[in-house]
């Protein structure tokens, strides 16, 4: 076991993780922040993205020790609820989501996106969330909220 | 209709899930929780000579470690294959089966230990293939003790009426066709996952991502030999099931043995790896299908032979036998027919229930060809569909009751949509439209298991704090049933819907549901919902109406207030709340629902029963490079008859599901196996399509109001699977000319096709 000091969302602790440990399994099992979520464990479903110092990046093939000094941010530092970013707000109410378990990790991949891309085309959307699975939607209102929540964002 | 039911609704659960905080099985944590990891097989079909546990019993943090014989007691949805237990006793049928399940301190203790543990196995000859399972073998080869005549068939499903076969003899106008489907699984995006507790109380609850707590319930009490009034089965927040989770699963067994053993709570959640091992999804189907027309074009008879691989374990293989026969029977009319299914046993993965349950692949069959025939008899394949299809309020040969049928609504929507007139068979070469319908059930009229209960029953409960809260064991599992039970409390009462909560889906506080299959909740649990909140609206009517001296129904219930016309009574929810409460307190009232008594007097006439059916028709464009097979799906079009939409959102998201779903299947989903192992147990291998292989949808909800479904309506999440599939393999043959009768449709195969007519 190795001691680290992360930042995650804002506040900076010391954990004591496993060398190989990733930091999907940091943040789940250790940290208590479940929003992330574990679908394949194995860099194919994009359901874990986090940010890394602003860029997403995937939980399950990140080791947690290369995330020492740098700013991470989960979906729980998005939002409480209470105020809802954009893409979350659209996402809600397209029904950009079902079972709602790859939701966060859209978020977390149309966020940076979005703030990089504020002009996207309904294509260069399509083509951001090509890495994030999604069983139940068929893509089409996921697309739809991200482009609703770019608009917004516009204006 | 003036409150909640009809509009586009956000789920009341949407803004946890986009938040991160909704919880799900596996973000479940207790203390002095231990883990579980399990031991499985290298082998596909082979005796247990020795299984040596010392080693890893003595590996630092292991608890406990347990055997098939330590649950010996088989279990299985279907009452009639109870087939597997939860461990391999003695023989393991598959790889990937749990031979033993480590529980430690942490889940790397726990794994660790199971590398400790030394099996040897003596192999038995494999079984990979339906054909080598329907040969004699010799007892010993046989995968299950009980199949019949030594041969590995689990089920022999068979119906008959009019003799198809005499018709087809003799028929001017006929089609054949032999079809092969790969298997396919769900592909759900949670993992199983089950966290099992033993209470101080000596009872058992389990946490658990499942479709079906009643059934995990009923199999619990049977494999633990537990009075069932000592197990809570609760279902959290759920990530798709799409009937992946609709059976009873070895590891709940296990967590729930284990936690009653060494009294801690124990846990058990599968890698992605261990998802697709678990399976039960679509059987790997080989059909061989004969239809015939009159001069007119008027189906004469249909005749299916099917095999269907049914992997390792029995699962729903005994229904989805039937289904793959009798939802033949829709959306058109069709006097003689029949069809034969052999279900086989296999060493290979168990196939079970998945979205469009059995029917999926024989509707692939018979709608291409329907569309061979339209070809040859040079009829417009729309038309041909038209002049055939079942009437509303009519019955089939097998005698389903067909109540409300939109079906005619839906070909015209598609039609005129994508301009079908003016462009099918007038686009340029490599580019064509193809049409499918389908028709599915609204829920089973009969349970799985037999019993004199309503299919569900829902509690309403008023209390003073004025809010709604609808109880009931109906599982949402990505599809909206607990913003269903919202709308329609508020609609019912005439109240917003932030005064309704829900409590669902636990077995000690819900009021029994069957389960989230056979696309039953919206009917059955929405007509029960209707029933229980309508009740307590007559309860306080009843009240108000004598504390005001206003007969009872003149009152009208709506926008938060309650009032007669003439207003000489208008006062507000919470008034009306404290008058009905008064002398009396908080109450609960109750609704159910129960199936009319439906269908024939013949063995298999159950199959299929449903108090109504969906119906819907869908075209497809494709794109198809004639250098490269290359095929993209450009444009879907899909009309559904739902009855009424309860809530046009969400109904939406199960049409649009249903074409993601669809396209995987026809186009790049398929369970590879070498020697019985799994090729592609992973999303790379494994292809599900991504945002970028997603078409564009025109979706179109049709209407018919059903008479027995809560405010007309009827199932929406399996019936619009059934056409995507079918009107793709037709629109290829538009576009190229070529029949693919060999699912999924990959570059290679169409290549060989062109090739091949050129």
């Amino acid at each position: 076991m190795e001691k680290v000091t992360l930042t995650v969302n804002g506040f900076t602790q010391s954990v004591l993780v496993e060398s190989h440990e990733t930091i999907l399994d940091t943040l789940r099992n250790r940290l208590n922040l479940t929003g992330t979520k574990k679908c394949c464990d194995e860099g194919t479903c994009g359901s874990c993205t986090i940010l890394m110092d602003g860029k997403p990046v995937l939980g399950c093939l990140t080791p947690t020790l290369r995330c020492v000094g740098k700013e991470i941010l989960t979906i729980e530092g998005i939002s409480s609820g209470e105020s809802l970013h954009l893409v979350q707000k659209h996402l809600v109410k397209s029904l950009g989501l079902q079972c709602g378990f790859c939701t966060p990790g859209v978020v977390m991949t149309a966020i940076p996106f979005l703030e990089e891309n504020p002009h996207a085309s309904r294509n260069e959307i399509k083509e951001s969330l090509s890495g994030n699975l999604c069983r139940c939607t068929g893509y089409k209102k996921i697309i739809d909220a991200v482009e609703n929540a770019a608009e917004e964002m516009r204006s | 209709m003036t409150g909640a039911i009809g509009k586009p609704t956000p789920y009341i659960d949407a803004v946890q899930k986009v938040t991160g905080q909704a919880m799900y099985a596996d973000d479940y944590k207790f203390p002095n929780m231990v883990y579980v990891s399990c031991l499985r097989s290298t082998e596909s079909h082979a005796k247990i000579k020795s299984l040596e546990l010392k080693k890893a019993e003595a590996s630092p943090g292991v608890v406990a470690i347990v055997t098939g014989k330590d649950i010996p007691v088989p279990f299985g949805v279907l009452s009639i294959s109870r087939d597997e237990t939860a461990m391999a006793i003695e023989k393991v049928r598959y790889q990937g089966e749990i031979v033993a399940a480590v529980a430690a301190e942490t889940i790397e203790a726990a794994e660790a230990g199971v590398k400790l543990i030394n099996v040897e196995y003596e192999p038995l000859t494999e079984f990979f293939t339906p054909q080598d399972s329907l040969k004699t073998c010799t007892p010993d080869e046989q995968i299950h003790a009980h199949t019949k005549d030594h041969k590995n068939i689990h089920k022999t499903a068979e119906l008959r009426f009019n003799e198809p076969e005499k018709e087809l003899e003799t028929a001017k106008h006929k089609q054949t066709g032999n079809f092969i489907f790969a298997g396919v699984t769900h592909g759900f995006t949670e993992p199983h996952s089950a966290v099992a507790m033993w209470n101080g109380d000596e009872t058992l609850t389990i946490i658990s991502a499942t479709q079906v707590p009643h059934y995990l319930q009923k199999n619990l009490s049977k494999v633990l030999g537990l009075p069932l009034h000592k197990i809570q089965v609760k279902k959290p927040v759920l990530g798709g099931g799409f009937g992946g989770k609709s059976d009873p699963f070895p590891h709940e067994m296990i967590v729930s043995f284990l936690s009653k053993k060494i009294k801690r709570p124990v846990k058990c959640t599968f890698s992605r790896e261990e998802v697709f091992i678990t399976h039960h999804g679509r059987h790997p189907t080989e059909i061989n299908m004969s239809l015939s027309c009159d001069d007119g074009g008027k189906i004469t008879a249909l005749d299916a032979d099917i095999i269907i691989d049914g992997g390792a374990y029995g699962s729903f293989g005994v229904v989805t036998s039937y289904y793959n026969g009798v939802l033949l029977q829709g959306p058109y009319l069709i006097d003689k027919f029949g069809f034969r299914t052999r279900r086989t046993y296999t060493n290979k993965h168990q196939c079970g229930a998945m979205r469009g349950h059995g029917a999926v692949n024989p509707r692939y069959a018979v709608e291409t060809l329907l569309d061979m025939m339209a070809h040859d008899m040079e009829m417009d394949p729309c038309d041909l569909r038209e002049k055939n299809f079942l009437s509303d309020h009519s019955s089939t040969v097998g005698e389903f009751r067909i109540t409300s049928n939109g079906i005619r609504d839906c070909i015209a929507a598609v039609r005129k949509k994508s301009d079908w007139d003016n462009r099918y068979g007038n686009l340029p070469y490599g580019h064509g439209l193809g049409v499918a319908c389908g028709f599915f059930i609204s829920g089973s009229a009969l349970p799985i298991l037999w019993n004199r209960y309503p299919q569900t029953v829902v509690h309403a409960k008023l209390d003073f704090d004025g809010r709604i809260v609808m109880f009931s064991g109906a599982s949402d599992i990505g599809q909206g049933s607990d913003t269903m039970l919202v709308q329609i409390a508020a609609e019912e009462l005439g109240i917003p819907m932030d005064f309704v909560q829900v409590e669902v889906s636990d077995t000690k506080t819900t009021p029994v549901d069957l389960g989230s299959y056979s696309s039953r909740v919206t009917f059955m649990v929405g007509n029960a919902a209707k029933s229980a909140a309508s009740n307590i609206r007559r309860e306080m009517a009843k009240a108000i109406s004598k504390e005001k001296d206003t007969p009872a129904e003149n009152i009208t219930f709506k926008n938060g207030r309650i009032f007669t016309n003439d207003k000489s009574l208008d006062i507000s929810w919470e008034e009306g709340v404290e008058m009905a409460m008064a002398g009396r307190g908080a109450f609960v009232e109750s609704g159910f629902y129960i199936s009319p008594k439906l269908g024939g007097n013949f063995k298999g006439a159950g199959a299929g029963l449903s108090p109504s059916y969906s119906f819907g028709a869908f075209i497809s464009e494709v794109e198809v490079n004639p250098k490269t097979g290359e095929t993209n799906v450009i444009k879907v079009w899909g009309a559904h008859d739902c009855g009424k939409a309860l809530n046009p959102l969400a109904v939406e998201g199960q049409i649009e599901g249903s074409i993601h779903m669809g396209l995987g299947q026809t186009m790049s989903e398929e369970m590879r196996y070498k020697n019985g192992q799994q090729l592609n147990a992973n999303f790379f291998d494994y292809r599900i399509p991504s945002s970028l292989d997603t078409p564009d949808m025109d979706v179109t909800i049709i209407e018919s109001n059903d008479p027995e479904g809560p405010y007309g309506a009827k199932e929406a999440g399996e019936g619009p699977i059934h056409p995507v599939l079918p009107s793709i393999g037709n629109a290829v043959f538009d576009a190229v000319g070529v029949r693919m009768m060999e699912l999924p449709i990959t570059p290679d195969k169409v290549l060989k096709k062109i090739k091949e007519n050129a």
